[in-house]
């Protein structure tokens, strides 16, 4: 059938939205609002982003499905589901942002958020290597420049140069892989990369090029050994656009990664079912998740900057999502994306309080933290469960997230094989894990307010955007069928 | 019967409303909880009324979870459960009038505690292990924050060292039973199932995950040498969450080894035995013999429990039903008295002398000073002693015919265990409430001290929760049967009756 | 009409009493007093009920209440009554009063006093009417809590680790006892005394017992005997005695010599005879040669006290070796050519009516040295005294009759049981009863001197200033024992008619060479 491109329109029609959105909110902010407030220029910035990140949400959930345009996209269920997570995470940042610092052109950076979500979510219906390339690439420069947007701090700018350089790289490691992927199977459509692969067996330079693969994968979820930005941008970015980079762009990375290796690389996987020898990416998979588990945890131990705690944990949290990786070949993608998606709604809520609470003062240290239920009880109720999420603790999300990894990659072979080892390993170490969020949590709702410590003010639409995250936390906790049936 | 599970829901809803009444005052809170507590305690003894003996458990809910994962909300309830129901409401409410000079965050204090007297009751009732497991962690979250903010002693290093331990004890359980999930073929996790998934294994498969799901749970229970959480995390506690924590929680470690782990897998059951019964009778020696050396009465206390349940924890690996009917009921039984300690100890002494140091109370004394404390702690401590005439004395002799029927060389440790308990709690008895007796040199001067310290009197809430907590122990140990024609079916059941017999043929 | 649970009034009337005392904290201390003794005298009444209704030729148990209890272990209410057990209820009752009536003057806190007591009083009966360890076991153990205060409250200034040791000591023993019984139940799945005494006496218990394998057929019967042995108390588990008796008041270490000792030597007559004898027969001559150290050493211990409590307190322990003497010679000879039946039957018969004079002579003796004691301003040393005679004759006269009968002097009670238990023994056991003299002589030694020193002789110590004669509640302690004392002396048969033909039964089932 011939693709058309009316049906390409209607296809990325929530992409358009995004970007007429974006459009709009810096035209307007150019002509109409240029006399107004640094602060209600921000303000209607983000409501147009709004609503046109609802628009698209909307058109995302109701529009086309299926293969567009000869197979470039794929909307399937999967790509549906992270599409609307995706845009959901980046509404709730952008009330987040509501209630935070103001920054420096506050139109342009809704812009930028807007440029970023639009990248995510092409991220997750790309199915062929171009685009993957290339909205891999959109999706990341926009959060290299968010992350710098402060200019009041050196950290921001350091973060963003961090962030760049290594991004730059990752792309480059990206870009060779993907060459190679075509020299050797001659097509850059995923569906016929998997039969070129399977016709012709295990090829070592298609083995070098998946591991390049795997280098860009990694960087772009913050796994061990590829994890050095995480740390410096979490801590040097605004609160805002860490909150985007944390959860929203983690998601769409798992899913533009867990497609590539699984619709297109599927034949090199290797034994995902027993700890024998044999090539492939599973393996390699596993050290890294192996290693991001350990390292993750053990070196949130040692913080005491909070934003950099919650990185360490991020790559943790890494480690066990790429077991759901590992895992989707056999049992699907809904433990991969309800871990994914419940993690980034827990991880954008934990990066609004910080931004709420940057308002009434310095929230850098844990100790930053001290009194927060005296200063702001709806802040403490909130980063509570957030945290309790991420520990995994129930009812919350965060722990049938959990479970429904570590069951699925047990169903692999049980303890004989990698992925199993390692969810026993994951278990163990949530313990330790435990250990450092209670850290945080007794500084927010046991310790007295540092002395000066006034309350902390939260604009009402923040308040509504971490009461809405948390309470989608508790519901899908609760009832998680709601979210795993959707797969 | 099928009102059992609206003490789970009625005690959540109690947490949010004595939340919410604590914003108005401390009282309104207190009575929210009270009220919440006693009705729950009610429910529970008005489905125990209408409570037929059988040998299985009796569904009461039963409805599909999350069925991607074959998790199902089931809850179901037998002779065992109900004992341990009707014990979580006693001492909940015991543990509220106990608690009613809280008045700092006092909405926040009862709402923890109401969360955690849910998460119990729900562990109480569930059926499915998954859920089992859900209800089991729900508990942790609320004992780190009533220990951490109204703790005493070394506060927040013995909330985190109860959390960490409690928490890598359910993880061990959770890996256990995701692995025979995942390896079983993965159905679903009521324990007949689980029992079968487990059944296909290889025998050493089965009996590391026995390991990890008994000694999991078991830490919990507080089995030597995994017991040091206790003793720190309970002195530490505030008085109602020491009383529930030793007399209810530490109990969900030994119900989870009886329900979950046991019927599990009998051949791992047979293989760890041996060692889970040497450890429990070493475990009630040396907790006793380290409570003889304490400076500080609840010290003293907080290690008697450990030595307590290394009774539950022998009468469990000894297999007999009687052993485990004597475990059973020793959970009752230790649950109360446990109670009646901390209460005494924490609410009637501390709160108004302020020092739980032997040496300082020896000067008082205050067997004058307080006596209807001073009469409370000899009941309750020669109820722990295991004086004929009070709860403890049929639960510790059952463990005993049974430990002795098994293996003779553990009721014999066990029986030295009895006068190690007989040695510290007289040492507490004695030094804690009737010290000195002989003459103050100059007469002046032992008036003015005995007038200089001045104690308010026992409140009528600390005389009710007492009476109701020494009425349980006297009714139970002069006719135990009433819990005994409960628990006694129970063990009938196909599940426990596999695991008894692989070891005790 | 279905008959009044007598055994469990005579029981639980001085609970009742206790509990009373208990919850009118306000009672004022006369008011106290009163309650307390009138409680404590019903015993007595009951006891004297029963005797009158007490059928003599009948060996069983009579008065019996049996209820179902503790199904699952197979646990009943199981009270009775035979010789034995009428004999100990008529002595508590009678030695329980003069207790109390010895702490008339107690200042502090007497209604703490008197329900303390009046639950040990309890207790002690239970322990001689249950017929099923459960509940035996609670009277036992529940005996020593109130011991334990009332040592420890009310005693002299080392009271406290005395009573603690002695909690100590006894639950030590009660654990193996319970264990012993523990082994018990799993081997034959009854509590029940007489259910037990039967497969006792047939061998089949010791047979289910034996398939434990190892040792532990053995570890079971020494269970039970050591926690019987700390009780009387048996040499060498006696040295929680010494400080116990003499730190304890008056009132408290009368009713230890004069009951709690005797539940001991009961439990060894109910239980570990009955259950175990073949056991005890292996066991018997080093059994004897204890008992003999219990009778021998005792009695030079006391002749080398100086503190006149300690004194009589080592004294006891002679005394109640002798009955678990005639016990393990009889037991030893079974089987041997010397047994006849007359004398196991005199051994026996001497046992018993040890038991019951010893009650009475050491109950007045202690009373006496509180007395003593009480005069002197605390003082109660063997040279504290001096010439008491000429200053109270008729208190003289009084500890004169009670040191008699401690002695065994001829015309007093005191003589009928050391005779029996020595013409008993010699028959089975000569070489025990030669042994046996030698106590007899360090008996009458330190007797004698305690007489001389204290009462004979110019008035000198604490009798040189004023020392006032008997007063009303002397009389009415020492009176009625005094009197008992003769009339026994002369009319045994009063006390034998009860368990005479229990004894004729008991020495029956003994098997004769």
């Amino acid at each position: 059938m011939n693709p058309s491109y009316q049906d390409l329109f209607l296809a990325l029609l929530p992409e358009t939205l995004l970007l007429a959105g974006a459009l709009l909110a810096l035209g307007l902010d150019l002509t109409v609002f240029r006399r107004r407030s640094a602060g209600q220029r921000l303000r209607l910035a983000l409501a147009v982003a709004a609503l046109a990140v609802v628009a698209a949400g909307l058109a995302a959930c109701l529009g086309a499905r299926g293969p567009v345009f000869g197979g470039v996209l794929v909307l399937d269920r999967f790509a549906v589901a992270t599409r609307v997570a995706v845009l959901v995470l980046t509404l709730l940042a952008l009330g987040v942002a509501w209630g935070a610092s103001v920054p420096g052109q506050p139109a342009e950076y809704v812009a930028v958020v807007l440029f970023a979500a639009t990248g995510l979510i092409l991220m997750a219906a790309a199915q062929q290597l171009l685009l993957a390339f290339l909205s891999l690439e959109l999706a990341s420069l926009s959060l290299y420049v968010l992350a710098g947007f402060d200019r009041k701090r050196p950290e921001s700018a350091e973060a963003a140069l961090k962030y760049f350089l290594f991004g730059a790289m990752a792309a480059a490691f990206l870009l060779f892989g993907f060459s190679l992927v075509y020299g050797v199977t001659g097509s850059i459509e995923l569906p016929r990369i998997a039969e070129e692969i399977s016709l012709r067996g295990p090829d070592p330079l298609l083995m070098v090029a998946i591991v390049m693969v795997l280098v860009a994968f990694g960087f772009k979820v913050a796994a061990a050994p590829f994890h050095l930005w995480a740390p410096d941008v979490y801590q040097g970015a605004p609160a805002t656009s860490a909150a985007l980079i944390a959860s929203a762009s983690k998601l769409a990375g798992f899913t533009l990664f867990g497609r590539l290796l699984w619709t297109g690389f599927r034949g090199a996987a290797g034994p995902a079912g027993s700890l024998a020898g044999g090539a492939g990416w599973i393996p390699v998979l596993a050290v890294m998740a192996l290693a991001s588990l350990l390292l993750g945890n053990f070196a949130a131990l040692a913080q005491s900057n909070l934003r950099r705690l919650l990185a360490y944990s991020a790559i943790a949290h890494a480690g066990a999502l790429l077991l759901g990786v590992i895992s989707m070949g056999q049992s699907g993608p809904a433990p991969l994306f309800y871990y994914a998606s419940t993690y980034g709604l827990a991880t954008v809520g934990a990066f609004g309080v910080i931004a709420a609470a940057e308002r009434g003062g310095r929230c850098q240290d844990i100790a930053d933290l001290a009194g927060l239920h005296r200063r702001s009880p709806l802040l403490a109720a909130c980063l509570t469960v957030y945290v309790l999420s991420l520990a995994g603790i129930p009812p919350l999300a965060g722990f049938v997230g959990k479970l429904a990894v570590f069951s699925a990659a047990l169903h692999l072979g049980g303890i004989a094989c990698p992925a199993g080892l390692l969810a026993i390993l994951a278990i163990a170490l949530s313990a330790v894990a435990l250990y450092y969020y209670l850290i945080v949590l007794k500084q927010a709702l046991v310790a007295a307010p540092a002395a000066g410590a006034g309350r902390i003010a939260v604009a009402p639409v923040t308040a509504l955007a971490l009461l809405a995250a948390a309470g989608l936390i508790v519901w899908f906790g609760v009832d998680p069928q709601q979210l795993l049936g959707l797969l | 019967m099928s009102l059992l599970p609206w003490t789970i829901y009625l005690s959540l809803a109690g947490a949010v409303l004595a939340l919410a009444a604590g914003r108005r005052s401390p009282a309104a809170a207190r009575w929210a909880a009270l009220g919440t507590a006693a009705g729950a305690w009610v429910l529970a003894l008005a489905g125990a009324a209408r409570f037929v003996p059988g040998a299985g458990l009796q569904t009461l809910a039963d409805a599909a979870w999350i069925p991607g994962l074959g998790v199902r909300y089931h809850l179901a309830a037998d002779g065992i459960s109900l004992t341990l129901l009707v014990l979580t409401g006693l001492a909940a409410t015991a543990g509220v009038l106990f608690s009613w000079n809280v008045s700092e965050r006092a909405g926040e204090f009862f709402a923890l505690f109401l969360t955690l007297v849910a998460g119990v009751y729900g562990v109480f009732l569930s059926a499915d292990a998954l859920l089992f497991f859900v209800f089991y962690e729900v508990a942790i979250v609320p004992k780190y924050f009533l220990i951490a903010n109204w703790g005493s002693t070394n506060r927040e290093y013995g909330a985190m060292k109860l959390a960490l331990y409690s928490f890598a004890g359910s993880s061990m359980v959770l890996a256990g039973l995701l692995w025979v999930y995942a390896a079983g073929g993965g159905h679903g996790f009521g324990f007949a199932e689980l029992a079968q998934a487990a059944a296909s294994l290889s025998r050493h498969q089965q009996i590391v995950i026995f390991a990890f799901v008994f000694f999991g749970f078991a830490t919990l229970a507080g089995i030597f040498p995994l017991h040091t959480w206790a003793p720190t995390g309970h002195v530490a506690a505030p008085t109602a969450a020491s009383m529930l924590l030793a007399g209810v929680v530490m109990k969900l470690g030994a119900y989870g080894c009886l329900r979950v782990a046991l019927p599990l897998s009998p051949v791992g059951f047979a293989y760890w035995h041996a060692t889970i019964g040497w450890l429990a009778v070493v475990g009630i020696v040396y907790a006793g013999l380290v409570a003889l050396m304490q400076e500080d009465l609840k010290f003293v206390i907080g290690y008697s429990s450990v030595s307590h349940m290394g009774f539950v924890l022998l009468g469990i690996a000894a297999a007999t039903p009687q052993a485990v009917s004597g475990a059973v009921l020793q959970m009752f039984s230790h649950g109360v008295i446990a109670g009646l300690l901390f209460a005494v100890v924490g609410r009637m002494v501390y709160d108004r002398t302020h020092t739980r140091r032997l040496a300082d109370l020896r000067a008082m004394p205050l067997y004058r000073l307080l006596p209807f404390a001073a009469a409370v702690f000899v009941i309750a401590g020669v109820a722990s002693m295991g004086l004929p005439g009070f709860s403890g004395f049929p639960a510790e002799l059952s463990i005993l015919i049974g430990a002795w029927r098994t293996v003779p060389a553990w009721a014999a440790v066990a029986a030295l265990g009895v006068v190690v308990a007989a040695a510290f709690t007289l040492r507490a008895i004695a030094l804690g409430f009737f010290g000195r007796q002989e003459a103050p040199a100059s007469p002046g001067a032992a008036g003015a001290h005995a007038q200089a310290i001045h104690l308010e009197p026992i409140t009528l809430a600390e005389k009710a929760g007492a009476l109701l907590l020494v009425g349980a122990t006297v009714l139970v140990g002069l006719k135990p049967d009433l819990l005994l024609d409960w628990i006694n079916p129970a063990l009938q059941s196909p599940l426990l009756q596999a695991a008894m017999k692989a070891v005790a043929p | 009409m279905s008959p009044a649970p007598l055994l469990s009034l005579v029981i639980f009337v001085p609970w009742a009493g206790a509990l009373l005392l208990a919850s009118l904290p306000r009672m004022g201390a006369r008011a106290g007093r009163v309650l307390a003794l009138a409680f404590s005298l019903s015993t007595i009444v009951l006891g004297l009920v029963a005797l009158g209704s007490f059928d003599c030729a009948f060996t069983g148990y009579q008065f019996i209440e049996r209820h179902a209890w503790i199904s699952s272990l197979n646990v009943h209410y199981h009270l009775g009554l035979d010789g034995l057990s009428l004999l100990l209820v008529l002595l508590t009752g009678l030695l329980a009063p003069a207790s109390l009536l010895a702490s008339w003057r107690t200042e502090r806190d007497p209604r703490l006093f008197g329900l303390l007591f009046l639950l040990l009083q309890g207790a002690a009966l239970g322990v001689f009417l249950a017929l099923d360890f459960f509940h035996w076991f609670v009277f036992w153990e529940l005996s020593l809590i109130p011991a334990y205060f009332l040592i420890k409250l009310w005693g002299g200034p080392k009271a406290a680790p005395a009573a603690f040791q002695f909690v100590i000591y006894t639950i030590g023993g009660s654990a193996f006892l319970l264990l012993g019984f523990v082994a018990i139940f799993a081997a034959t799945g009854t509590l029940d005394f007489v259910q037990l005494a039967a497969l006792g006496a047939d061998g089949t218990l010791v047979a289910r017992l034996a398939t434990l394998g190892g040792f532990w057929p053995q570890a079971v019967f020494l269970g039970v005997l050591l926690g019987l042995a700390v009780k009387v108390p048996l040499f060498p588990f006696h040295t929680w005695l010494p400080p116990a008796y003499a730190e304890a008041p008056t009132g408290v270490s009368m009713f230890m010599t004069g009951v709690m000792s005797k539940m001991g030597v009961y439990g060894f007559l109910r239980l570990l005879w009955p259950l175990f004898p073949g056991p005890l027969h292996a066991a018997a001559v080093p059994l004897v040669w204890l008992a003999l150290g219990g009778v021998v050493l005792g009695a030079y211990a006391a002749m080398r006290q100086t503190d006149l409590k300690r004194m009589i307190a080592y004294s006891s322990v002679n005394h109640v070796s002798y009955c678990l003497l005639a016990l393990f010679a009889v037991s030893a000879a079974t089987g041997r050519s010397g047994l006849t039946s007359e004398a196991a039957a005199a051994a026996l018969s001497g046992a018993l009516l040890q038991i019951f004079n010893h009650g009475l002579s050491a109950c007045a003796l202690f009373y006496c040295i509180g007395v003593l004691e009480a005069r002197a301003g605390g003082r109660r040393g063997l040279g504290d005294f001096g010439g008491v005679q000429s200053a109270a004759p008729i208190f003289a006269g009084l500890c004169a009759i009670a040191m008699f009968s401690s002695l065994g002097l001829p015309g007093l009670n005191g003589f009928v049981g050391e005779f029996l238990i020595f013409r008993g023994v010699w028959g089975l056991l000569p070489w025990a009863a030669v042994a046996a003299c030698l106590g007899l002589f360090a008996t009458a030694f330190f007797l004698i001197t305690f007489w001389q020193r204290v009462f004979h002789g110019p008035r000198a110590g604490a009798a040189a200033g004023g020392f006032a004669d008997v007063s009303g509640p002397d009389i009415a302690v020492l009176a009625p024992l005094v009197a008992l004392m003769f009339t026994l002396g002369v009319l045994p048969q009063l006390l034998t008619r009860l368990f005479n033909p229990l004894i004729t039964v008991w020495a029956n089932h003994l098997p004769l060479p």
